[in-house]
């Protein structure tokens, strides 16, 4: 393990967590110029979780140490997910520790640990957003471990920085079966990260609330650290969708100039990808919570319908 | 590794057999005094001890050649052949360790009022786990018979300790029922494998070619027969019936061990008695494994019953190891030993991780049912602030359960995952299509597993208690912590130290597959590489190290450069003025999602109350379809053919002295 | 493998994948969208065909092809939704998540009878019968499951073009003659359906046709059986 490659590590990480909450303030500008009304500034998130930090928690009196842990350990999970999904070059040293089924292992745990913290109140809302969550993640986990199937077939490994190796840097080719995986992982990332059409990341009204009803009883440094670790969850998963679908541009070994160069295109790449979701989520409605199994069955049917394409033609 | 015959020197057998006598000498005391409580408060510790032994006798006979031996007990032509081997040793391993962390549970957990006196519940535990020690090094077809129905009726014993009650009797009876069904199956195997020699000594076995469909009529009873004791579908009804009915370290022991003997029949038989195996057996077995998973995880999804509900569990980790097992044969079938090397791995990695993670579940709600006296998880609830050391070790067990890096279940998920990854190099191309949905339902079935999990933890340990009774529960006794802590130390050192385990396990694949997985992989002490390190690679002890060293370093700048003031206040639930514990989910209502995507799988009875009702009561329960279809069936056939056969009995003397009179002229009718 | 071989490949997919999402449509005027849809990815396939095969009349079929499915069908069947006041519910035999894994195991089944045939056939893009059997049968699912006519009428013109996209693709096209007779097939069809349909409309005021069952004879009621199940008989209904 070279320093060079320790270098790129450690800035990949950096840069996901500086620019993760930027992410999200450009999802939320794009979303007010489709509905051609005048977005916050793009640092906004950034203001907000200062704020937070500055404030004093208020914990109910009956939280357990659970519900004080759990921001840390959310945050920690995203963190080394960040570490091992390869924005900026495939030179992760850290990519050898976890692969891609530990990654949604890392998201699994996350997401455990935040319904446990929801319920460690004993509120309505808590244990709601608990079973919403648990709910949304039983029929999402799968589909996201397809797709991420149908690119190891493809690359021969299930560790992510060779995958980007295989079909950035590999001989070029139209691969069909990432067609559906695509599509599966589109509808999985919508899911997974409370977006329209499973959830309205800016609603507060009990029937539509998946997300935000974890959150409700959290304050200062804790929410500021869930909101960083929500910001940070959408960024590995664009950055997972850009790897897996847009590989272009990472790139290879840990050579300064190329991460350098790397970095506008993912930039450019993540911008793009933020206006699309925008897109998405202003053209499409919420559905009721009891259609979210038939979007999610859908998404992981394509999956296995990609795994199964690639079988049969090779690609 | 050839076998090596006594010598007469003390080996690993001989340990082996001296644990077995020991614990039956320990059980034979617990008689003296019955009713003497501390008889379980000395000599449950002296066979927790035994236990350990015989996990250490275990290693040492894991590496070695396999040893035989022959007692001169049984009967004159038949005496009893024992033999150790890594797959006996292996899963000697797994009893010693998890019937050590369960009986020390035990000696502060049986108490004066189980329903049966103390001392003969010793015994029957002790024989229990004598038993099952024999089943494992049995070497002929008569004594494993022997050592499986004493496991079935010590077994038996233990179930129905409460015997006063109806529902546990009749939970006993089923369990018995059942468990004799598959002894059938486990004869009429052995029968097959014999092949017309006579000789029903495993050694005979191997050295038998079964022709024709023989091999496939043998499998398949194996299938059935240990397949019951297991917990497969469709033979799987005994499993929530009596795990809740027995005393929860009986339950632990049961779903901990006793089904994993199942699991060492079906491996004894498939690859070492059998000599070459069909690849579709494989296939098979892996779709029943899957069925049984799925059908596992979502009937406990629907329980309100905390054991139901881990029974229920138990039956899908059974299914996930068989359908590990059913990959394995179809790689070996094909020619393919390295990767069913990997397949066979995740299998026994699978058991053993159950082993410890389930006993540490069933023991924390053993410690929430004596402290609060309520089964039911309507009637739970925060229970962390009143049993914190439960409550913290119970946590360590459901992360561990739920499949989640860095603990024990995510390794052999992680190894079975990876082994399906591999299947496209099959030559059957439709079991090479077919591999993406089962793929797609073993994850499926993980995930589920999560949210049952998550509901289990959350209802009982956190949120606001929901009956006023439970501010007087008190946390577990200091045996009872013992116990608890050590099975979650072992899930822990499991998960963080998966190549160790891996290269224990590889001299069982080295005896039954004759490949081993150490030289092909690139795995160093701290990462996982079973195949290349370009091809896949986990590593748990880095995972950790980052995770927590990202979470200090988290919390010591925010505390630096911000503070880490906190207040404690009434919680806010959006504003809402009043706060009841009855507002939060009970498990009905967690499971209720679930519930609503999968209703044809279930039998639902739903009482809902109108709103004019002056007394609503709401009645839910999930019944098992498989009772209207199959069980109730056959129980009237049964009863049917009993009253033709009962149309013999006539009462009268007369009618007896005339049956006994044709038979006679019968038979001397054909003789000449 | 050329980048035509790759495209066709491609196109395939996008094929398999249009004709499982009209599987799990549930509002008419995205499925007729769909439809037209997979008539483009069809044009577009049969041109690559033709570009890398140099038969350049195929590139009449690509004009028919376009003229047809993406134009004059979709058109049609728009008129005809709106002159019929389609309501927009899903309405099947089964829910959609069962449509869709009974979809997977046929997609599985038809991925296992192409294999052998694929290896007699001397093509490179042989691998793409599979795909274009499986979207037959798709479709034909639909027609099965669906109640509604609209959908049932889709299906049948979803199946052509599987059927369609298997001569391309795996033979390199067929006679003009036979395709001119397989077009004609279709259109005729259509105007018939779209006869039918009104005339079902007109007697049911609604085109499901659950409404049809009520047209078989009754039987004759068996001796023993109360006079009360004769009274409810399927005719006694309200329509």
């Amino acid at each position: 393990m070279s320093l060079g490659a320790l270098g790129s590590q450690l800035l990949q990480v950096a840069v996901a967590l500086a620019l993760a909450p930027l992410l999200v303030g450009w999802v939320t500008q794009c979303r007010a110029w489709l509905s051609n009304r005048r977005a916050p500034s793009i640092l906004l998130p950034y203001r907000t979780i200062h704020k937070l930090f500055v404030k004093d928690a208020v914990v109910a009196d009956n939280a357990s140490p659970i519900f004080r842990i759990a921001p840390y350990v959310v945050f920690g999970a995203m963190t080394c997910a960040a570490a091992i999904v390869p924005s900026l070059a495939t030179a992760l040293p850290f990519g050898a520790a976890a692969d891609a089924i530990a990654l949604v292992g890392l998201f699994a745990l996350a997401r455990v640990f935040l319904a446990l913290a929801a319920m460690d109140i004993g509120t309505a809302f808590g244990s709601l957003g608990a079973r919403r969550e648990m709910f949304i993640g039983f029929l999402a986990e799968p589909a996201l471990l397809m797709v991420l199937f149908t690119a190891s077939l493809i690359s021969g490994s299930t560790s992510l920085p060779t995958i980007v190796d295989t079909l950035a840097h590999g001989p070029l080719g139209i691969y069909p079966s990432l067609a559906f995986a695509g599509v599966a992982f589109t509808m999985v990332s919508l899911a997974e990260n409370a977006r329209i059409p499973i959830d309205n990341p800016a609603t507060h009204l009990e029937l539509t609330m998946i997300h935000e009803a974890m959150l409700l009883e959290y304050s200062a440094r804790h929410l500021a650290l869930l909101e960083w670790a929500s910001a940070l969850k959408l960024f590995n998963y664009s950055c997972i969708g850009l790897a897996l679908f847009v590989p272009f541009g990472v790139a290879e070994g840990a050579n300064a100039l190329a991460i350098i160069a790397a970095a506008p295109a993912l930039v450019a790449k993540l911008a793009i990808g933020g206006a699309g979701l925008a897109l998405i989520e202003t053209l499409s409605a919420k559905l009721r919570i009891f259609r979210a199994p038939e979007f999610l069955g859908t998404a992981f049917l394509l999956a296995v319908l990609g795994m199964l394409v690639n079988l049969l033609l090779g690609s | 590794m050839a076998e090596v015959p006594d010598t007469g020197t003390f080996d690993a057998l001989h340990g082996v057999l001296a644990i077995v006598v020991a614990w039956l000498a320990l059980g034979a005391i617990c008689m003296i005094r019955p009713r003497d409580l501390r008889v379980v408060r000395v000599f449950f510790p002296a066979g927790a001890i035994a236990g350990v032994l015989l996990a250490a006798f275990a290693a040492i006979a894991l590496a070695d050649a396999p040893r035989l031996m022959v007692l001169p007990l049984g009967l004159p032509d038949l005496p009893f052949h024992v033999r150790i081997d890594a797959l006996s040793a292996f899963f000697l391993l797994l009893l010693g360790c998890a019937s050590a962390c369960i009986s020390l549970f035990s000696s502060g957990y049986f108490r004066s009022e189980e329903g049966t006196s103390p001392g003969l519940v010793g015994l029957h535990y002790h024989v229990f786990l004598a038993a099952m020690a024999l089943v494992l090094v049995a070497d002929d077809a008569y004594f494993f018979m022997v050592a499986w129905e004493t496991m079935a009726l010590a077994s038996f014993f233990l179930v129905t300790t409460d015997h006063r009650k109806e529902e546990i009797r009749r939970a006993g009876y089923l369990y018995l029922l059942i468990a004799h069904v598959g002894a059938i199956a486990i004869l009429l195997c052995f029968g097959a494998l014999q092949g017309g020699r006579g000789d029903y000594t495993f050694d005979a076995m191997r050295a038998v070619t079964l022709a024709g469909s023989w091999p496939s009529i043998a499998f398949f009873l194996a299938l059935a027969g240990f397949g019951a004791k297991a917990g497969l579908l469709p033979l799987h009804v005994w499993l929530p019936e009596a795990h809740p009915a027995a005393p929860s370290p009986v339950s632990a022991l049961m779903s901990g061990v006793m089904l994993k003997t199942a699991i060492y029949g079906l491996l004894r038989v498939t690859f070492d008695l059998l000599h070459v195996q069909a690849w579709w057996w494989g296939v098979v077995a892996l779709a029943l494994g899957l069925l049984t998973a799925l059908f596992g995880v979502i009937f406990a999804a629907v329980q309100t019953d905390m054991k139901r509900l881990l029974a229920y569990s138990s039956i899908e980790n059974i299914g996930i190891i068989v359908a590990a097992i059913g990959l394995a044969i179809v790689f070996d079938a094909n020619g393919k030993p390295l990767l069913g090397a990997i397949a066979l791995t995740a299998a026994l990695y699978h058991a053993l991780n159950h082993a410890f993670f389930k006993s540490l579940l069933f023991l924390a709600t053993g410690s929430v049912l004596h402290s609060t006296r309520e089964r039911s998880l309507g009637r739970l609830g925060g229970l962390i602030h009143r049993m914190p050391w439960v409550a913290w070790l119970a946590l360590l067990g459901t992360l561990a359960i739920a499949g989640l890096p860095p603990l024990n279940g995510f390794v052999s998920e992680w190894l079975l995952l990876q082994a399906f990854l591999f299947t496209p190099t099959l030559p059957q191309s439709f079991v090479n299509m077919l591999v993406p949905l089962a793929a797609a339902a073993l994850v499926l079935a993980v995930a589920l597993a999560a949210y049952v999990m998550v509901k289990f933890y959350g209802v009982v340990f956190l949120g606001r208690p929901r009956e006023a009774e439970l501010v007087h529960a008190h946390d577990a006794g200091v045996r009872e912590r013992a116990g608890l802590l050590l099975l979650a130390i072992g899930c822990v050192l499991l998960g963080l130290f998966p190549v160790n385990v891996i290269a224990g396990i590889d001299h069982v694949n080295a005896q039954l597959l004759k490949t081993s997985v150490k030289p092909a992989g690139e795995s160093s002490w701290w990462l996982l590489a079973p195949v290349a390190l370009e091809r896949s690679s986990y590593s748990p002890l880095i995972v950790f190290g980052v995770i927590s060293g990202v979470v200090l370093v988290t919390i010591f700048v925010v505390h630096r450069v911000w503070h880490g003031r906190v207040r404690r206040a009434p919680a806010w639930t959006c504003g809402f003025p009043i706060l009841t514990a009855r507002m939060q989910d009970t498990a009905e209502g967690f499971g209720q999602p679930i519930r609503q995507v999968f209703e044809p799988f279930f039998g639902i009875e739903r009482h809902l109350p109108s709103p004019s009702d002056t007394a609503p009561v709401y009645f839910m329960r999930a019944s098992d379809r498989l009772w209207r279809w199959l069980y109730m069936p056959i129980a009237r056939s049964v009863e049917a053919a009993a009253r033709v056969a009962g149309l013999l009995q006539q009462g009268r003397i007369g009618v007896y002295l005339g049956y006994s009179f044709v038979t006679l002229i019968a038979l001397l009718f054909f003789v000449q | 493998m050329t980048i035509g071989a790759q495209l066709i490949n491609l196109f395939a997919a996008i094929l398999l994948l249009l004709a499982f999402a009209m599987l799990s449509q549930r509002r008419v005027v995205s499925l007729i969208d769909l439809f037209a849809a997979q008539g483009l990815v069809l044009a577009l396939s049969t041109a690559v065909v033709a570009y890398t095969t140099s038969q350049p009349h195929l590139y009449q079929s690509v004009a028919l092809t376009l003229l047809l499915k993406v134009f004059l069908l979709p058109w049609l069947l728009y008129r005809m939704v709106r002159r019929l006041d389609v309501r927009w519910e899903f309405e099947g035999l089964v829910n959609i998540p069962t449509t869709m894994l009974i979809g997977i195991v046929l997609v599985v089944f038809a991925f296992n009878l192409a294999l052998p045939i694929s290896e007699i056939a001397s093509t490179v893009t042989r691998s793409t019968l599979g795909i274009a059997i499986a979207s037959v049968m798709l479709s034909f699912l639909m027609m099965i499951v669906r109640r509604k006519a609209i959908p049932q009428v889709i299906g049948f013109l979803a199946m052509e073009n599987g059927l369609f996209f298997a001569a391309t693709s795996a033979t390199y096209g067929m006679p003009m003659v036979v395709e001119l007779g397989i077009a004609l097939d279709v259109l005729v069809g259509m105007l018939i359906l779209g006869v039918f349909f009104f005339q079902i409309r007109e007697q049911f005021d609604s085109l499901d046709l659950k409404n049809l069952e009520q047209l078989r004879d009754e039987r004759m009621p068996r001796p023993g059986v109360s006079r009360k199940a004769q009274a409810v008989s399927p005719e006694s209904k309200q329509p």
